[in-house]
């Protein structure tokens, strides 16, 4: 874990966030360094948005320690919150005002000048590619404008840390594209991301290193690529069976990788080289009705950390 | 706090019109109504139960507070509700440097400011029609704003508990309702039976209406110490359902 509590932008140890007798955060440790993309990934329920509102100091810390900006939130909130970008889950716009409106107000909760808010506005309606848009009211926006409205709202005082929660939730994939490619541009210039998520290519796409949780608790550190190395194996061979075969290939496919897991619909083996394996599973006589091999992403790692069954 | 206002006078800007009818003309409308026309009536009848005075002077004043309150009441009701449940624009403005107390106290301004319109373009009104009689009328117009105020701060507080509208109309139909149709608006509650008397004594709007009618009528000089009383029920009213709005949004607002 890098960085002592000085030089991080973000420093948790023991973080804890309970609501009655609910423990939805248990004593989680991390720190977010200067300048990096880092990022929450976990199921729904995991603690991901809670985590978040403590960092964003809306929402007291139960127990542990917290520094942001270096400051502490319980009694800086406010000074914290002037240095923050906060994109949250639920868009939070007015649908009364107009686009540039939006932008403009939100410049003045952070005190600036109404010129400044202005000049600001119309910069950041370039940015997020809505100066076209920008005098008609919120409300017939698509979903991924809207977001890219709140991305540019949340850019107004030029914060040192941006923090995303679940910031493509529900677009489509043009509009997701769209939106990465802002959130790295914002990235090269050095402001810091901490974003959450439990889309596996967001993470890959933009986080240098991200967290994994599970009921509460950090399950796993690391880059997208350490978690795959530490947690997967380099391929995974898919191996699709006709109805009713896999049933009956009882200790026919032990051996043949690494690790072997068995789904409702098909069979994925774990090892470095895949090819060997479907090559093996040949030899045994296998016939699959369909083969594909594929490099492991952090899906499988989330999957594989998380568990396949449904939270909910 | 002043952040929040500027903010809800950029909404007004572009939803006034709206708002012109129910805040402006429907209660010209009833003083012309019922102050004029009905007032034509009442005022031949001959007696004296008013004082002295025509119908149309004893009704404006009253209908000055209560007109007040109604907007204030509903003010404090949508936009609560709205900021927290529906555009969540007062989670907004908490990520952004802002504290809960500003976000309910700016709203709670803004209703000040909102209402305090409404009362000057009435009393200019009732002016011009001859229905107020003392220069005090000046006064009347703050005299309205803390019975509106007397409404908004303890229904803001509500409001910020809810998550729908669903209560609402319960107080609007046996609450705001109620009180101004019998809170001496339209009759003195001298008037109503003696069981019913003690109940319009609660009522933060007949405190309102008697403190507004004294204004407006120049009796207030010659009894000062009710006027004393009214004020002092109205201000307690104000400062309790402020606190409380501050606590029920903050506690909203930290809950997510």
């Amino acid at each position: 874990m890098p960085g002592t509590p000085e030089s991080s932008l973000i420093h948790a140890r023991g973080l804890t966030k309970r609501f009655g007798s609910m423990t939805a955060v248990d004593g989680i440790d991390f720190d977010v360094a200067p300048g990096e993309a880092f990022g929450f990934l976990g199921p729904n329920g995991a603690g991901k948005t809670s985590t978040m509102r403590m960092i964003g100091c809306v929402s007291p810390v139960s127990a542990g320690t917290l520094r942001i900006l270096n400051l502490d939130p319980s009694l800086h909130g406010p000074q914290i919150r002037a240095r923050l970008g906060v994109v949250p889950q639920q868009d939070t716009l007015d649908s009364e005002l107009t686009v540039r409106e939006n932008l403009v107000i939100y410049g003045r909760y952070f005190g600036l000048s109404r010129a400044e808010c202005a000049r600001r506005a119309d910069e950041l309606l370039e940015f997020a590619q809505l100066t076209e848009r920008r005098n008609d009211q919120v409300e017939p926006l698509s979903g991924g404008m809207k977001r890219r409205l709140t991305i540019a709202r949340a850019l107004i005082n030029e914060p040192q840390l941006m923090l995303l929660d679940e910031p493509t939730a529900g677009l489509d994939p043009q509009a997701r594209h769209l939106l990465w490619e802002r959130l790295y541009r914002l990235k090269q210039r050095g402001t810091t991301l901490v974003l959450t998520t439990h889309y596996m290519d967001e993470a890959e796409q933009l986080c240098d290193r991200l967290v994994v949780m599970d009921k509460a608790r950090i399950v796993a550190e690391g880059s997208p690529r350490q978690l795959i190395a530490q947690h997967a194996t380099r391929e995974v061979t898919e191996l699709r069976f006709p109805v009713g075969v896999q049933e009956t290939l009882d200790g026919q496919l032990e051996g043949l990788a690494e690790r072997v897991e068995r789904l409702p619909d098909r069979v994925l083996l774990y090892a470095h080289d895949g090819e060997a394996v479907v090559a093996a599973a040949h030899a045994r006589g296998l016939q699959p009705e369909t083969v594909l091999v594929r490099r492991s992403t952090l899906e499988d790692v989330f999957l594989r950390l998380t568990g396949r069954s449904l939270v909910e | 706090m002043a952040r929040v206002v500027e903010h809800r006078a950029m909404q007004y800007r572009r939803t006034f019109r709206a708002s012109l009818f129910s805040s402006f003309l429907s209660p010209l409308m009833f003083l012309g109504a019922m102050g004029i026309g009905l007032g034509t009536y009442v005022d031949r009848s001959g007696n004296d139960l008013l004082g002295g005075i025509s119908y149309l002077a004893f009704l404006a004043p009253g209908l000055l507070a209560a007109t007040v309150m109604q907007s204030a009441a509903f003010e404090a009701t949508f936009p609560i509700v709205g900021g927290l449940t529906w555009s969540r624009t007062f989670h907004a403005m908490y990520a952004a440097p802002i504290r809960p107390r500003d976000i309910a106290l700016g709203n709670l301004a803004w209703i000040a400011v909102r209402v305090t319109l409404i009362a000057i373009v009435f009393t200019a009104v009732m002016t011009v029609v001859g229905a107020a009689s003392s220069p005090l009328v000046v006064f009347a117009i703050p005299a309205a704003v803390l019975t509106g105020m007397a409404f908004a701060a303890p229904i803001a507080a509500f409001s910020a508990t809810q998550r729908t509208m669903e209560k609402f109309s319960a107080i609007f139909r046996f609450g705001i309702t109620p009180l101004f149709l019998f809170s001496g608006t339209f009759f003195p509650i001298e008037s109503l039976p003696a069981f019913l008397q003690p109940v319009a004594w609660i009522s933060p709007l007949y405190h309102g209406v008697a403190l507004t009618r004294g204004l407006a009528l120049g009796t207030a000089a010659a009894e000062p110490l009710a006027m004393v009383v009214h004020v002092v029920v109205l201000c307690a009213i104000v400062v309790g359902g402020t606190v409380a709005t501050a606590i029920t949004v903050e506690r909203r607002l930290v809950r997510g």
